[in-house]
């Protein structure tokens, strides 16, 4: 816990005052990431999605036919994507492919030497290695979630025009107007807040790898469990805020 | 070399303890600009945990280790940095970064600390390269080379930044004869050449006469010998003999049991914990 506030401290002051100090970070290497963590993940998110909003599409059907209400699936499919489902999926795809890879890449440099070898340069590795991950992680999750939405969007679109009474104008107009920009907005801060979480647990996991493969493999193992626990407990925590906030 | 000049190196009583193991007990030396002192001793005897000291990524339990007059042991982070630019680390196993490629490896130093163009830099990596004998290699990924290899762009990386001090830890092991002649020959080129001053752990005895200055033999974590190669080679301190001549027969136990490794090593190991300690520690 030490070291992970530590680390968090320490990617606070590279990010917001060493740059006034004249040691600015590069940009070149956050594209970098950005591509690793971010567009790649994309095929994967845009599957789980489009999954995700097939189902919801489903299970709404399901239930609001009981109630003759099936006009208001496309709510149902729009909210629970933008809410919920959007941002705790997404986040869990990103933590199981991009988190697991950043613990398992800075495990690996540790235990070749390769983190101390950057120190005795007098590079600094939080500057040179977490920055860049840290700041593509937190343009990337939020940008993969908005793309996520539209997928889950496209799927529920898929149910209600192949297998139930709705055309693309009737399923457009009600999802657009069931949701309101606030659900957007929890939505991208939740999405936000997961990536803080997620890239500073996989760095802190990585950079303190201990004792060769065996470790590099247990602070992988470490880092996504403990990003899901931590995802999870924030999304219900930040749900409670928002829901009595809103 | 003037030794009234401030040495580049000051070792002062330097003792290091991981929990109640001594690992270095009361050392004390100087190195002074130009010098190549070279530092050997039997695996295990603190060596690296030595070097590691000089280049600030371990503290002391008590003792002064002063880089350029300045004292390294309680120095905080960001000056540890401005003294490290000043010198330059070539690691046992070269170390290099593996989502680099080998020149970008070289590049690496001067990218983060000067302001060179991007010609300027391609044109140092180019002739930093050429030095070591791996011209055309600036695109391979270390992955991609020999271990050898590695550790000659790590000389070349560690040398991009034309340091005044060098630090080597096994510079020529896993290196055939000829190529262990070509870096001995460097450091030596350096050394009388910019009056480099290179620090160097060896195991390699013919390398160690060949480019040292000034030896320093340590044992049980203490300082056995100390002087010239021709001191050294001459020395009547049967440990010395021993191991500059590789005898298997001598004071310097081998193949001990527990109760006699208590008596003559400073590492005194516990079951798999003398192992532990060196993977963590990397002592070779």
């Amino acid at each position: 816990m030490k070291n992970y506030l530590q680390l968090n401290a320490s990617l606070l002051y590279w990010i917001l005052i060493a740059p006034f100090t004249g040691q600015f970070f590069k940009i070149a290497p956050i594209f970098r990431q950005m591509v690793f963590i971010g567009v790649r993940a994309a095929p994967m998110v845009a599957l789980t999605a489009f999954s995700v909003g097939v189902t919801l599409a489903m299970q709404a059907a399901h239930s609001l036919k009981q109630l003759g209400a099936e006009m208001y699936i496309p709510d149902l499919v729009m909210v629970t994507l933008l809410r919920e489902m959007g941002p705790v999926l997404i986040a869990v795809i990103v933590i199981g492919r991009s988190g697991s890879a950043v613990a398992a890449e800075l495990g690996t440099m540790k235990v070749s030497e390769e983190i101390e070898a950057l120190e005795v340069m007098a590079i600094n590795p939080v500057q040179y290695l977490v920055v860049p991950r840290f700041l593509a992680m937190l343009v990337m999750l939020p940008a993969l979630t908005i793309f996520g939405n539209y997928i889950g969007v496209f799927g529920g679109w898929a149910v209600c025009t192949s297998a139930l009474d709705f055309n693309t104008a009737g399923y457009v107009l009600r999802a657009l107007q069931s949701a309101d920009t606030w659900d957007l907005y929890s939505g991208m801060i939740k999405s936000g807040v997961f990536a803080w979480i997620v890239i500073t647990i996989a760095c802190n996991a990585g950079l303190h790898v201990e004792g060769g493969a065996e470790g590099v493999g247990q602070a992988t193992t470490a880092s996504v469990v403990q990003a899901l626990l931590a995802m999870l407990v924030t999304n219900a925590v930040l749900t409670g805020i928002f829901f009595f906030a809103a | 070399m003037n030794s009234n000049e401030a040495p580049i190196i000051e070792v002062i009583d330097l003792v290091h303890q991981f929990g109640d193991r001594t690992v270095l007990n009361d050392i004390s030396f100087n190195v002074h600009r130009g010098e190549t002192l070279v530092i050997m001793g039997g695996s295990g005897c603190g060596k690296s945990t030595l070097l590691r000291h000089m280049i600030g990524s371990m503290k002391p339990t008590s003792g002064s280790v002063k880089i350029f007059g300045e004292e390294i042991a309680t120095m905080k982070e960001h000056e540890i940095g401005r003294v490290r630019q000043r010198f330059g680390m070539l690691f046992q196993s070269g170390a290099l970064l593996a989502s680099l490629t080998v020149g970008e490896n070289v590049a690496l130093p001067l990218f983060q600390h000067t302001d060179k163009s991007p010609d300027e830099i391609e044109a140092i990596v180019k002739q930093k390269l050429e030095m070591v004998g791996l011209t055309g290699f600036e695109d391979l990924k270390p992955a991609e080379i020999s271990g050898g290899m590695k550790k000659r762009v790590g000389l070349a990386r560690a040398l991009a930044l034309d340091p005044e001090l060098l630090f080597s830890d096994e510079p020529t092991s896993g290196l055939d004869p000829i190529m262990t002649a070509v870096v001995d020959q460097l450091t030596l080129k350096l050394a009388r050449g910019s009056h480099m001053t290179a620090v160097v752990v060896s195991h390699d005895m013919t390398s160690a006469f060949r480019i040292a200055t000034r030896m320093i033999m340590l044992g049980h974590g203490s300082i056995v010998a100390h002087g010239t190669p021709e001191e050294i080679r001459t020395s009547t301190n049967p440990e010395v003999h021993q191991f500059i001549n590789g005898e298997a027969d001598g004071p310097i136990p081998l193949n001990l049991s527990q109760d006699e490794h208590e008596h003559h090593q400073c590492v005194k190991p516990r079951p798999f914990a003398l192992a532990r300690f060196r993977f963590h520690h990397k002592i070779s």
